[in-house]
């Protein structure tokens, strides 16, 4: 009835493509929460009536993407299922379990998020506040979660197989706190406020370049960037240790970072650059000994190359590339966001002020979109970097796919949805700063709040 | 009781709850799709939008509970659902998106037009996404869903005489229990004509529901003989306090006392719910897999009971406090208002 296809590269780019979508939407779920607190506390201390009007607009639009995103995470929810089975059925008594957790942050973050949202002036301003508070906290506990069980797909842990290869044995904190939980938790959510905060910061970066620069969009700028800037230098510390802990845990996925085909000492950094089909490295600029150096405090570290792990348990050359360009552009964003991070911190500690070129502003309308890119980028480092496995040492991507032939249908149409539903969302919320900046309140019939006329 | 059988119950309770609260959602949807034009169901749709705006999110999770636990604890079984009935479930996660999105965006857009395309995609997808669901309860209990991670046949496993009856049973029950909340809803809110209109669809939609019921326990008698057994035997207290609770909220509904009739309704979700399970025990698929045999290792279920444990002493208290703030009208309008006018005040 349809064209069968290979269900494999359909079911990975599916994947891909949704948690490429979703994860997104995340620093906002989790990080937002918390500017508006802040926000929203500055008003009830000292009468801001900016940043209590910043509060009210900014969860009303964290409403819409967080909708949007709690649909895209029941899409991954089912993902699991419709695209991974024989990965699920498998080995599900053990890479549930995080989840299971994850589903009672998911139902604290939803349930106060409504009452936080539909609640402004309905509750007394501290309990308003108070109520956003669980919010914040199981933003941390769910990505918590959900970091535990991909930490566990490249650290697997916990289990025991009997001689069929059935999951016979489960012990559900070592399964919760692998080995690679507590590094990938840490990077991912300093990530999310990163990612968030910019994110943020850069639509107010864009209004402020178009002279909208009264004190309501300083201070919308300032909230979030504020808290980026904290999180990126603080990032470039958790991934240098991110970097020398996959070293120690994982020295394939390190090999093909640093695009290491052999084993040795002195291995240098290598910026840029590929391997050939052969396994040569070619182009690229070469740092001496800094891989070493950075992996062991010492430039004769041994550093273990992709050959020494047969082809058929290693990435591909081609997936290799994929890893090392992805962290090239990783350590790149994150590096220019740490350096323009610092420029408004030292600004700030001496004259209490945003620097004032405008090219900082306009470093900072990029740092959004910048900030997404590395976090992508990071995650593409991750999941290739773990090629052929879907259960590190365990079970095989193509092992654990569907058999359905019809993947390729879900994909287009999925992408097709996908395409719509984020395209609307930019627009929807376009059009709401619109009518914001035209004095409409988005009250009408459906909104929580009472009109509050032209302002 | 062993372990299994514990987190079945679990399982169980939370597409129970799902049933309830999140059929309720669904029905939301279902009467939305048949309100009428922009202005004859104005009203109504005003009223449904404030009904469910706060807690649709958060009923929602108890879906994704119930695939997680389903997952975790019976995973082999979670495999042969997922590889079987793949297409019903892909259509109901992408309604899930459409319909997500949909309400989401409706609530934001000023302009009537706007508003029509994206209350069409919420309300569309309500509708498909339980017809969905249903059906794959179908092919579960007709036995169309082979054991140990296998795929059973794409097509004849969702459309068939029992997820036939199942969906549109599906349908028919959330746009009841919709029916019930609404008019209770409107009753709160003071709009008295509101609570006759949604009245008498609640009376139409028990109507309905009653006689697919009926056409069910013959479909089934041919096409799931397990299920349909046991309906008759261990199960039947429950089918019996089904109709009783039926017929005491169709009473009461016609009667006029909305409230105590939303006890009734509820109460004739949940037994269905329940008889379904207790026709259903011991078997996860009907009649090759058992609870006891498809289960995952004590490790794992023993964190589901923690989880659920947890769930119970810190969600349930925060779901209450999120209805109780709902029904006390702390957390919306006073009354429902016209739509389509957004940007004038």
């Amino acid at each position: 009835m349809i064209l069968a296809v290979d269900p494999v590269p359909w079911a990975r780019a599916q994947m891909a493509f949704t948690l490429g979508v979703h994860i997104i939407l995340v620093p906002l779920g989790v990080a937002w929460a918390f500017m508006i607190l802040v926000a929203e506390r500055k008003a009830m201390k000292h009468g801001d009536a900016d940043a209590r009007l910043l509060a009210r607009r900014w969860s009303k639009v964290l409403a819409v993407t967080f909708a949007v995103g709690a649909v895209t995470g029941t899409v991954l929810t089912f993902e699991f299922g419709l695209l991974w089975p024989r990965f699920m059925g498998r080995f599900g008594d053990a890479f549930g379990i995080p989840f299971a957790i994850e589903g009672l942050f998911f139902f604290l973050e939803a349930i106060f998020l409504a009452i936080y949202i539909y609640g402004w002036d309905r509750l007394s301003p501290r309990a308003h506040w108070w109520s956003g508070v669980p919010i914040v906290v199981s933003g941390i506990g769910g990505t918590a979660s959900v970091i535990a069980a991909n930490a566990w797909m490249n650290q697997p842990a916990g289990f025991r197989l009997n001689a069929a290869g059935k999951v016979v044995h489960v012990d559900a904190m070592k399964v919760i706190f692998n080995r690679a939980f507590p590094y990938e938790t840490a990077h991912m959510l300093v990530a999310a406020y990163l990612v968030g905060g910019f994110l943020i910061a850069s639509v107010y970066a864009v209004a402020m370049l178009r002279g909208r620069r009264d004190r309501y969009h300083r201070l919308g700028f300032l909230i979030p960037f504020t808290i980026a800037a904290i999180a990126a230098p603080v990032q470039m510390v958790v991934g240098d240790f991110v970097a020398r802990a996959v070293f120690h845990d994982d020295p394939t996925k390190f090999a093909a970072i640093e695009l290491v085909s052999k084993t040795g000492t002195h291995v240098p950094e290598t910026l840029g650059g590929y391997l050939d089909a052969r396994g040569r490295l070619h182009a690229g600029i070469r740092i001496p000994d800094a891989a070493s150096l950075l992996s062991g405090y010492s430039t004769s570290t041994k550093v273990q190359g992709l050959r020494a792990v047969p082809a058929r348990d290693r990435p591909t050359f081609a997936q290799v590339n994929t890893v090392h360009l992805a962290w090239d552009l990783m350590i790149g964003l994150g590096s220019a966001l740490a350096l323009l991070s610092v420029w408004f911190g030292v600004t700030w500690w001496r004259r209490r002020d945003l620097p004032r070129t405008v090219w900082f502003l306009r470093a900072a309308a990029v740092s959004g979109v910048a900030s997404v890119a590395a976090l992508e980028a990071g995650w593409v480092v991750t999941e290739v970097g773990r090629q052929p496995w879907i259960v590190h040492g365990f079970m095989r991507v193509p092992q654990g796919a569907t058999t359905n032939s019809g993947v390729w249908v879900t994909f287009l149409v999925v992408v097709g949805v996908y395409l719509a539903v984020g395209v609307v969302t930019v627009l929807v919320l376009r059009s709401m700063a619109r009518r914001w900046r035209a004095g409409f309140d988005i009250s009408g019939p459906y909104s929580p709040d009472p009109p509050m006329g032209p302002s | 009781m062993n372990l299994a059988d514990l987190v079945a119950v679990v399982l169980f309770g939370a597409i129970t709850v799902y049933a309830i609260f999140g059929g309720a959602d669904f029905g939301a949807g279902f009467w939305d799709l048949f309100a009428g034009g922009a202005e004859r169901g104005a009203r109504p749709r005003a009223l449904i939008e404030h009904a469910i705006g706060p807690v649709w999110e958060a009923n929602h999770v108890w879906l994704i509970f119930v695939l997680v636990v389903l997952w975790t604890a019976f995973a082999q079984t979670f495999a042969s659902i997922m590889l079987t009935l793949f297409v019903p479930l892909s259509i109901a996660a992408l309604g899930i998106v459409l319909r997500g999105a949909g309400f989401a965006f409706r609530k934001v857009v000023p302009e009537v037009s706007e508003q029509r395309v994206f209350g069409v995609a919420f309300a569309v997808s309500s509708v498909i996404v339980p017809y969905c669901l249903g059906a794959v309860v179908g092919g579960i209990v007709s036995g169309r869903v082979p054991k140990g991670g296998q795929a059973g046949d794409s097509w004849s496993s969702w459309i068939n005489g029992s997820s036939i009856v199942g969906g549109l049973l599906a349908v028919t029950v959330c746009a009841y229990l919709a029916a019930v909340f609404l008019a209770c809803d409107a009753h709160r809110l003071g709009e008295s004509d509101l609570v006759g209109y949604f009245r008498r669809r609640a009376v139409g939609a028990a109507t309905t529901a009653g006689v697919l019921a009926l056409v069910g326990y013959f479909v089934m008698a041919e096409d799931a003989v397990h299920l349909h057994r046991h309906l008759t035997d261990r199960a039947l207290p429950l089918v019996i306090a089904s109709t009783v609770c039926g017929v005491v909220a169709l009473t009461l509904l016609l009667r006029d006392s909305v409230r105590p009739a939303r006890v009734f309704a509820v109460g004739a979700v949940a037994t269905v719910v329940w008889g379904w399970g207790v026709a259903q025990w011991p078997y996860l698929l009907p009649t090759s897999m058992t609870i006891e045999h498809g289960a995952a290792p004590d490790g794992t279920l023993i964190a589901l009971v923690v989880v659920t444990v947890i769930a119970a002493v810190v969600i349930v208290p925060s779901l209450g406090l999120l209805y109780v703030l709902d029904q006390r009208n702390s957390l919306e309008l006073g009354q429902a208002r016209a739509p389509s006018i957004t940007t004038e005040n």
